[in-house]
This record gives structure tokens, C-alpha cells and sequence, in this order.
């Protein structure tokens, strides 16, 4: 199975290098799809191959049942967001927000960032893991500030900083988990192998680990968005092209997580032994509650639709990092299906945002009025898509966010009643600047957009698929790697 | 502490490591950014010195090769292409001392504290001169921290984050003896690529607010902007 692994690595990394060149506008953008198409294909390959054979490993990587399902996540919200942004950024460019060469940074930062995120989720050393993720903030950086106006190079460059001094904090923790594993593996070479690692993890020296731990915890959550490490988040999101938003939200979060829960994994397996195991599970569910308290509370006080929707998304990272630091089946497999309703549901909402915005002109809440009266189609996916994150009923959100809150209930009940508040807060927030924007009057004069609304009705078909019945396939999926980080099977 | 007599290489590599903590005090308190793009340097030499000596004490042949690595890049390649930025953007008699010099200073004072407390439950005698580097290791990295936060001009900032690298890599070779070989090469790509577009950002920072005061950049605020 490893050409389908190589292929998945070498489509974005190629196509990159392949569209620095292209100087024709409409022949990058398709050419930006394809070779998101050829990348979601050799995942769906690599996909059968792990569900035939477990693992496929070799060469440094590893892909298990955790990975691989982010991995194709990964490839296909990478797949939707292309399409969509093909003519999306060619409006931008005729608009005259960025130029041709502008048009060529963004095509070429987008499979880096793609081969980035790839290549974080399938490597199984942690160093090139570290390595990755900070190549994802110096590929996106740079997009942030794409339009040049004084608030976007300004979140651009604190984007650059915070991210840039929470990854050093992570490295420190990286140098300090070698350091550990140097008294137990003998090959340096495998000092830093995550498999390697996780054989030997209850050898491992626990006081180093739990200090390495907090400096790790410290670092990806800068990229997760923890609270109070978030402050890039907002505006980056807010200021940057929406394509850009959309593949942040939906995919860097989720990897920065799975990073972090890689880790929690085998500092569990070093502190079992200790006064103090569940140390870093404790920590996760501290910061995770703090974050979705947090951006709930602020989800009230935003003017600017895309950064309404990025609190929206520190929210649910919060609640995915409780979720793993609570542990046990039933957290881990909502956890998991969590990440995945959320991913397509937050990218599909940043789409809809992006043609709303052109709808308007604008991105203040306050301004954008009568969606639904002018294009129906827009207003409509933004209604549907803030109900599924809020968590209405048939969509996979509510699905998830049931199992996550059964789960505390059953191991920390008290925590129910602070997640219930949580969600309450946050749905409130969401819809009271929901309702003026999709509906009453329009504005006079505002006109529809030429809008492709295909990756919206795709994620929310999904999202809603997944709310009303888990295929077979995926739950066993999700189940396997569900034991592979607990130890426990739920199904 | 205990006073057992350590080996003459370890002694010279901690005293190496020291002055490269000195270097930290140095970058945070100058005032003037040619100045301190040379303590900067300097603080590269230390540390691909120290590089050097580990790998002779050890035996590590690759960490030869990483000290080369750190000289050309953290001694020689980003302080030139620095300076060259400074002078570009006319900035080579810009002098800016430090707000609240005793108070910062008091800070990294209790920084350096702070990471020998850090490292404590790193215990066992035979790694005393792995704990004491350690400790000197992150008081870099938080001085360089530090330095991101008290100083307001962007050069200086990024050379704060530079020096993190340095006492970050600094950790990695005299703790592990060094990292391998792929990541190190990546990483040393990343901060590479960071330094080219620190340098993109420099331009772009001057082109939308005039000057390289990042405090002037205070459009984002929580309640968004005025319509």
C-alpha cells in the first residue's frame, strides 16, 4: 500500500511546485482541483489498504485507523474547498483585492499547506511531525495578508508570532520526550519514532514526560486554539481569503489535535504507573472547558461574520479537547466523529460566508441583511449550516455532542451541567446574529452572486447522513480507533 | 548544587552555554539593531561551538555536521541577511532603549530561576551536567520569549525568536546529542523560510503602517471593526 501513500504526499508537493509556473489564471484553478482529486483518490486507496491489512508502515510513516481517517478528511474538505474556490478568488481577483501573481502565491501556498497537513497526519516521527505543522503556519502566513490591507498584515504577522513562539514551545517539549527516550531506546535513530515510543512508553522517565507534556500541550494548542493561546485565531481567519478560513478551521485544528492526542497517548502510558496517571487528561479537560466556556461568551460580542464563526470553531476544539481528556470509548469515539462532523460542517459554513460576503460586500454582521430574499440558495446554506453546528437534531453535530455529554454524564457528571450552559451560550450567540442577516429585507440594490453551492450541499449531505445513521464502515472505523487510543472497543 | 569535579569538556561547554545565556541579556537590553544583530551572531558562534564540543566529547559524527549547519546559518546567513534588511529599510541608526529596562532585566533574572526550578525533577546524579544545560537551554528560550514581548520593534522581535531557536537547538544537541539528522534539516528549512518571510513581513509592515513600531498595530480588537 505504500505507492498510495506516496502518491497522497506527492500530488500536493507536485502540484505546488507545478503551479508556481502556470501563469494562465483558469488553468490554475482547475489544475488546483485536480490534483486535489488525484490526492483524495490515493487516500481512498490508502484507505482500503489499512482496512484490509490494519497498518500500513514503512519508510517513517505509519497510517492506522486514527490517521486515516483524517488523512481522507483531509484530502477531501481539501477537494471541496478547491472547487469552490476556483471561481471564488477569480471574482476576488477581477475585484481587484489581489493580482496575477497574488492568484499564483495563493494556488501554490494551498498544496503546500495540503502537503503540509498530509504529511503531518501520516509521518510516524514526531520530530518531522513538529516540522510539518510549523511549515503549515510559514505556508498559510503569507495568505493570511494575500489582500494587503493594513488589518490583514497585521493579523498575518501576529498569526506568525504566536504560532511561531507556541511551535518553539513545542519543540522544547519534543527535544525533552528524545531526551527521555534516550534512556530506554538504544537506536537513536528511533528515538523520536512514534510507534517506537508508544512500545516502550511505560519505561519512559514520567517526570520528564509530564514536563515534556505541558510544553507540547502548550505549543499544538496554539494551533488548536486553545484558550487563552487563541488570539491569532480570529484574525486569521477573519482576514485572510475565506478558501483559506475554511481549510484552517476544517483541517490545521484537527491536525494540531491529533497531534496532541498522539502525545497524551504515550504520556498516559508513562504516568499509568505514577501517583498522578491521568495528569494529561486533566490538563486536556481543563483547557478544553476553558475554550468552549470562552469562545461561547464571545461568540456574543463579534461584528465580523468570520470571526463570529471562527469563536464558533475555538468552541468546538474545546469541546473535541475535553472530550479526549475525559477518555474512555464513549469520549473518544464522540471525540472522533466530532472532528468529523465538525470539519465538514465548519467548511461548508465558511463557503457560504465567503458568498454572502460578496453578496453584501462586506463582512460586518451588521451589514449583511436579507440573505434569503436575495439568493435564496446562500441564505438557505447558512441557515442550514449554523443549525448543524449548533447541534440541531437530525445533523451529525448533535449526534456527536449527544455521545460527548452521555459520556460525562457518566464519568463526571458535574461537568454536564457547564457543557449544557456551554451549548446554550453558544447557540444563542450563533443565532441571534443569525436571524437579521438571513432574514428580512434586503438592502437596496444588492444583487445575487454567481455561487457555487456544490461543496455546501455535499458537507451538509454528509453531515447529515451522519446524523441519521453511521454507516457500518465508518463506525467500525471509528471504533478501531477508538481502541487504538483507549485501549477499549465501543461497538 | 554539589561541586564534583566535572571533566574539562563539560566544564568549557557549560561555560559556553553561559555566555551564550549572556548573549541573551546582551540582545534584550541593546538599543541599537546593527548591535544587536551582532550579539545575535555571537550567540550563534557559542552555540555551534558547543555543538562542536559535544560532538567531539561524544563521538557523534552527524553533529560535526550540524555544527557547521548552525554556523553558516544562525552565525553568518540570517545575521547577514538581517543586516541587510536593517539597511534597506534605513533603519541601521534606529536606536530604541528597552521601556522599563529594571523590570525586564528583573524578569529574565526570574526566568533564569524559574527554568533551573523547571528542570529539578531531572534527578539523577549522572545527568547534573545535562540538567545544569538544560536549565540554561530554556532560560534562553524564555529570555528570547521575553524579548517578544517587551520589545515593540519588529526587528527585535524577530530576533527574539530567532535566539529561541538558538537555545532551543542548543537543548536538543547538548541534552540528546542532537536531534536526527531529517528533523534537523527540516527544522533548520522552517526557520530559513520564517527569515524570508520575516523579511516579505518587514516590507509589508512598513508599507501599511510606516514604520516597524508593531504596537501601531491595533486595528483588531475584540469587538471587530467599526462599521
Amino acid at each position: 500500500m505504500m505507492p498510495a501513500l506516496y502518491l497522497t504526499l506527492a500530488a500536493p508537493l507536485a502540484g505546488a511546485l507545478l503551479l508556481a509556473i502556470v501563469r494562465r489564471l483558469d488553468v490554475a484553478g482547475w489544475l488546483n482541483t485536480l490534483v486535489c482529486a488525484v490526492s483524495l483518490f490515493a487516500t481512498l486507496a490508502l484507505a482500503t489498504g489499512v482496512a484490509r491489512h490494519g497498518v500500513v508502515a514503512g519508510a517513517g510513516f505509519r497510517v492506522d485507523a486514527f490517521n486515516v481517517y483524517l488523512l481522507v478528511l483531509t484530502a477531501f474538505v481539501g477537494l471541496t474547498t478547491s472547487i469552490f474556490s476556483r471561481p471564488y478568488m477569480r471574482h476576488v481577483c477581477d475585484s481587484g483585492r489581489t493580482n496575477a501573481r497574488g492568484m499564483r502565491l495563493y494556488h501554490v501556498m494551498f498544496q503546500a499547506f495540503l502537503f503540509t497537513m498530509l504529511l503531518a497526519l501520516s509521518t510516524d516521527n514526531l520530530g518531522v511531525l513538529w516540522v510539518a505543522v510549523e511549515g503549515a503556519t510559514l505556508a498559510t502566513v503569507l495568505l493570511v495578508s494575500l489582500y494587503r490591507t493594513p488589518e490583514a498584515v497585521e493579523a498575518a504577522w501576529k498569526y506568525f508570532i504566536l504560532c511561531g513562539v507556541g511551535i518553539a514551545l513545542a519543540l522544547f517539549g519534543t527535544v525533552l520526550l528524545y531526551f527521555a527516550a534516550q534512556q530506554v531506546v538504544t537506536d537513536p535513530a528511533g528515538g523520536l519514532t512514534w510507534s517506537v515510543l508508544y512500545a516502550v512508553a511505560p519505561q519512559l522517565q514520567p517526570s520528564i514526560m509530564g514536563l515534556a507534556f505541558v510544553f507540547l500541550l502548550v505549543g499544538y494548542g496554539t494551533k488548536v486554539g486553545l484558550v487563552p493561546m487563541h488570539q491569532w485565531l480570529p484574525d486569521a481567519h477573519s482576514e485572510g481569503p475565506t478558501p483559506m478560513s475554511a481549510v484552517l478551521s476544517g483541517l490545521l485544528l484537527n491536525v494540531a489535535l491529533y497531534a496532541v492526542v498522539r502525545l497524551k497517548m504515550l504520556v498516559d502510558g508513562s504516568l499509568a504507573a505514577t501517583a498522578s496517571p491521568h495528569m494529561a487528561g486533566y490538563l486536556l479537560m481543563g483547557f478544553g472547558l476553558l475554550s468552549f466556556l470562552v469562545a461561547g461568551l464571545f461568540l456574543h460580542r463579534q461584528r465580523d461574520i468570520k470571526r463570529m464563526f471562527s469563536y464558533s470553531s475555538i468552541e468546538h476544539m474545546g469541546l473535541m479537547t475535553f472530550a479526549f481528556g475525559l477518555g474512555g470509548a464513549l469520549a473518544t469515539f464522540g471525540a472522533l466523529l466530532h472532528m468529523l462532523v465538525h470539519s465538514l460542517t465548519k467548511s461548508a459554513i465558511f463557503v457560504t460566508v465567503g458568498h454572502a460576503t460578496h453578496i453584501s460586500n462586506t463582512q460586518s454582521i451588521d451589514h449583511i441583511r436579507g440573505l434569503i430574499r436575495t439568493q435564496p440558495v446562500v441564505g438557505w446554506g447558512l441557515l442550514l449550516g449554523v443549525a448543524a453546528i449548533a447541534g440541531f437534531p437530525p445533523f451529525g453535530v448533535f449526534t456527536s455532542e449527544f455521545l460527548l455529554l452521555t459520556a460525562t454524564m457518566r464519568t463526571q457528571p458535574w461537568f454536564t451541567l457547564a457543557l449544557l450552559t456551554g451549548l446554550a451560550v453558544a447557540f444563542a450567540g450563533l443565532f441571534r446574529h443569525l436571524h437579521p442577516m438571513v432574514y428580512g429585507p434586503a438592502p437596496e440594490g444588492q444583487q445575487p452572486v454567481p455561487a457555487n453551492m456544490l461543496p455546501v450541499l455535499v458537507h451538509l449531505g454528509l453531515v447529515l447522513w451522519l446524523g441519521i445513521s453511521i454507516p457500518a464502515f465508518l463506525a467500525a472505523w471509528l471504533d478501531r480507533a477508538t481502541d487504538l487510543i483507549t485501549g477499549l472497543h465501543l461497538l | 548544587m554539589s561541586l564534583d569535579p566535572v571533566p574539562l569538556l563539560q566544564q568549557l561547554m557549560l561555560v559556553l552555554a553561559a555566555a551564550a545565556l549572556f548573549t541573551s541579556f546582551v540582545l534584550l537590553e541593546q538599543a541599537r539593531l546593527v548591535s544587536a544583530i551582532h550579539a545575535f551572531a555571537w550567540q550563534g558562534v557559542l552555540v555551534a561551538l558547543v555543538t562542536l564540543l559535544v560532538a567531539i566529547s561524544g563521538g557523534y559524527t552527524h553533529l560535526f555536521f550540524s555544527a557547521t549547519l548552525t554556523l553558516c546559518l544562525k552565525a553568518l546567513l540570517i545575521p547577514w541577511m538581517l543586516h541587510r534588511l536593517v539597511r534597506r529599510l534605513e533603519l541601521d541608526r534606529h536606536s530604541e532603549p528597552l521601556q522599563r529596562p529594571a523590570l525586564v532585566t528583573m524578569a529574565a533574572l526570574a526566568l533564569v530561576l524559574f527554568s533551573y526550578w523547571l528542570v529539578l525533577p531531572i534527578v539523577q546524579q549522572e545527568l547534573m551536567f545535562t540538567r545544569n544545560i538544560v536549565a540554561v537551554s530554556l532560560a534562553i528560550v524564555l529570555i528570547g520569549l521575553l524579548m517578544m514581548v517587551a520589545r515593540q520593534q519588529a526587528v527585535a522581535q524577530v530576533l527574539g525568536f530567532m535566539s529561541m531557536e538558538n537555545g532551543l537547538f542548543l537543548a536538543a544537541v547538548s541534552a540528546t546529542g542532537g536531534m536526527p539528522l531529517i528533523v534537523e534539516l527540516g527544522v533548520a528549512f522552517d526557520v530559513l523560510v520564517a527569515m524570508v518571510l520575516f523579511g516579505v513581513f518587514f516590507f509589508q509592515i512598513r508599507a501599511s503602517i510606516d514604520t516597524l513600531d508593531v504596537d501601531r498595530m491595533n486595528r483588531l480588537t475584540e469587538q471587530g471593526d467599526e462599521p
